[in-house]
């Protein structure tokens, strides 16, 4: 194994954790701001998806996407407008179901919709970039790009403009932001949207390799592995945490073939046992 | 007559299954500092919660300027000019001081005014200028109080409710938070209904007060004129006249019961 494959490695682990990490920043957001884990995360991601299939036929290639991102924010707005809301202060366990059970739903829906077989999707960016002696498909650098640019962006306005600022209010103290006169309720949906459109971006990004497929939500489970290893609640810590993950799965299995596909969940475990609280402990960085 | 304010007529609030506010009425005039007296679980914070909205009422009528508000969410009632400074400050604690400061102002469209306001409020604590740009957890408990009651005059409010101020801290510093209170009073016409345990300084600060316990107003009138009474003064001011001592205290009734 020459270092040049190392580094190829690397760069993959790297792009496949930037894309568990689209999927976890979505869900710590909705988190941050609810209490609630949303377990149907990962379908949102799938979701985004399908939905962009149509809209991509109809109105062009970026046209598409972005009609399929702001699609899915509308979804999460509602889902959390019409649902979500009249469930809080319920028990955890009955928030765990509800989540779960949209899960189901969702990808129940999809499946009778455009059917259960994956369905391929255009490459963004055919062919792939040398850098240095290094061939990486050019999807792969995109994904990177994009988890990139939207932590920015979202760094921006959480940290820069009223709303945002606002928002993180409501999620350290929900009586005294009311007193504010901050529509709490409203801005808890603003966050599900933001959340679910998080959750297109990643689906999207990562449709040139999985496909669109009913099952793609089960990444969903691989980036909350990741968001419990970084630190939950901590937006630096969950990427940290994915891209971790992202990183170690192709060489772990290159190494221990037969880990296939559970060594994110060990690690998980082994972040569990010796550090419960995750790499990055919320408390230590509690900023949205 | 000056204008009401804030009128409550036969108000009752439920915490669970306890009863907390059993039929209180109060009434709170334009420009005036009003306090409500009361020791623990006497119904205080639950009155100023209701008011705001964190708690629904169960009967009678909270009127702001006339208009109903009982019963609706909190950040409508505030947006109604409802300024609720809580017990315990509750200061957002990961945000700067600026940043808390202006959330009070959440609704406002008036760049200007609310800069100038900023000013003001800064002018009333120049403690919280030094300190623009810290967190609000790294603030001191009475630093705490000050962006509380700040970040609440950021919204311009027709009406500020303020619980507990004096809660934790030493008696120097309840001096001059009071102090400004008075100040922001006169010199800003803010109207504030007052809740408070320490019943010497909300007399001295209020121009009229309100008695509650177990739930309901047992006395009002002029703040001058309660510190006077014989039952104020034993219960609440801890003073008591010469001969009622020791044992024969716990004995005495109380006029109102």
């Amino acid at each position: 194994m020459t270092s040049q494959d190392i580094l190829n490695l690397l760069l993959i682990g790297i792009s496949q954790g930037c894309a568990y990490g689209l999927v976890a920043l979505g869900f710590v957001l909705i988190y941050k701001a609810t209490e609630i884990v949303n377990f149907s995360h990962g379908e949102f991601m799938m979701l985004g998806g399908f939905v962009s299939l149509p809209l991509i036929a109809f109105f062009g290639f970026w046209p598409g996407i972005i009609c399929a991102v702001l699609a899915m924010a509308v979804t999460g707005f509602l889902l959390d407008s019409l649902v979500m809301r009249r469930i809080i202060g319920e028990s955890q366990a009955s928030v765990f179901i509800l989540t779960v059970a949209f899960g189901f739903i969702f990808r129940s829906f999809a499946g009778m919709v455009w059917g259960w077989e994956a369905i391929p999707f255009p490459d963004f960016f055919t062919g792939s970039l040398n850098v240095g002696g290094l061939t990486m498909r050019t999807n792969r650098i995109a994904i990177i790009v994009a988890t990139v640019v939207l932590c920015v962006l979202l760094y921006a306005f959480f940290s820069r403009t009223k709303v945002g600022i606002a928002m993180q209010a409501a999620s350290q103290n929900q009586l005294a932001a009311y007193y504010m006169s901050i529509p709490v309720k409203t801005l808890v949906s603003v966050v599900w949207a933001l959340g679910a459109a998080v959750a297109a971006v990643a689906g999207i990004f990562n449709a040139p390799f999985t496909q669109v497929d009913t099952h793609v939500g089960g990444l969903g489970l691989k980036a909350l592995a990741g968001a419990i290893v970084g630190g939950f609640g901590s937006i630096p810590g969950a990427l940290l945490g994915c891209i971790l993950i992202g990183v170690m799965e192709p060489f772990s299995d290159l190494f221990f073939p037969t880990l296939k596909g559970v060594s994110a969940y060990a690690l998980m475990l082994v972040v569990l046992f010796v550090r419960p609280e995750g790499l990055i402990a919320q408390t230590f960085a509690k900023k949205v | 007559m000056s204008d009401v304010v804030l009128e409550i007529n036969n108000l009752e609030t439920y915490y669970g299954p306890i009863m907390a506010i059993r039929g209180v009425s109060l009434k709170v005039n334009q420009g005036e500092i009003v306090a409500v007296l009361g020791a623990n679980g006497a119904g205080k914070t639950t009155l100023l919660k209701t008011i705001s909205g964190a708690l629904n009422s169960s009967k009678g009528e909270i009127l702001l300027a006339g208009r109903p508000v009982q019963n609706r969410d909190p950040d409508w009632v505030a947006a109604q000019g409802v300024a609720h400074v809580p017990e315990g400050r509750e200061v957002f604690p990961f945000l700067t001081v600026y940043e808390n400061l202006m959330l009070g102002a959440y609704r406002r469209r008036d760049a200007k005014g609310i800069a100038g306001d900023l000013q003001m409020v800064y002018e009333y604590f120049p403690a919280l200028k030094e300190r623009t740009s810290q967190m609000a957890c790294y603030l001191s408990g009475g630093q705490q109080q000050m962006l509380a009651i700040g970040r609440a005059c950021m919204s311009r409010p027709r009406l500020m409710l303020l619980d507990e101020p004096s809660l934790g801290l030493s008696p120097v510093l309840v001096k001059s938070i009071f102090q400004v209170i008075r100040r922001l009073n006169q010199e800003q016409g803010i109207t504030v209904l007052l809740v408070e345990q320490n019943a010497v300084v909300a007399l001295q600060t209020s121009q009229r007060a309100y008695v509650m316990e177990v739930g309901g107003v047992v006395m009002d009138g002029a703040s001058a004129e309660l510190a006077q009474s014989e039952d104020i003064r034993e219960f609440y001011l801890g003073q008591k006249s010469a001969g009622v001592r020791g044992t024969r205290r716990w004995k005495k009734r109380k006029t109102w019961r």
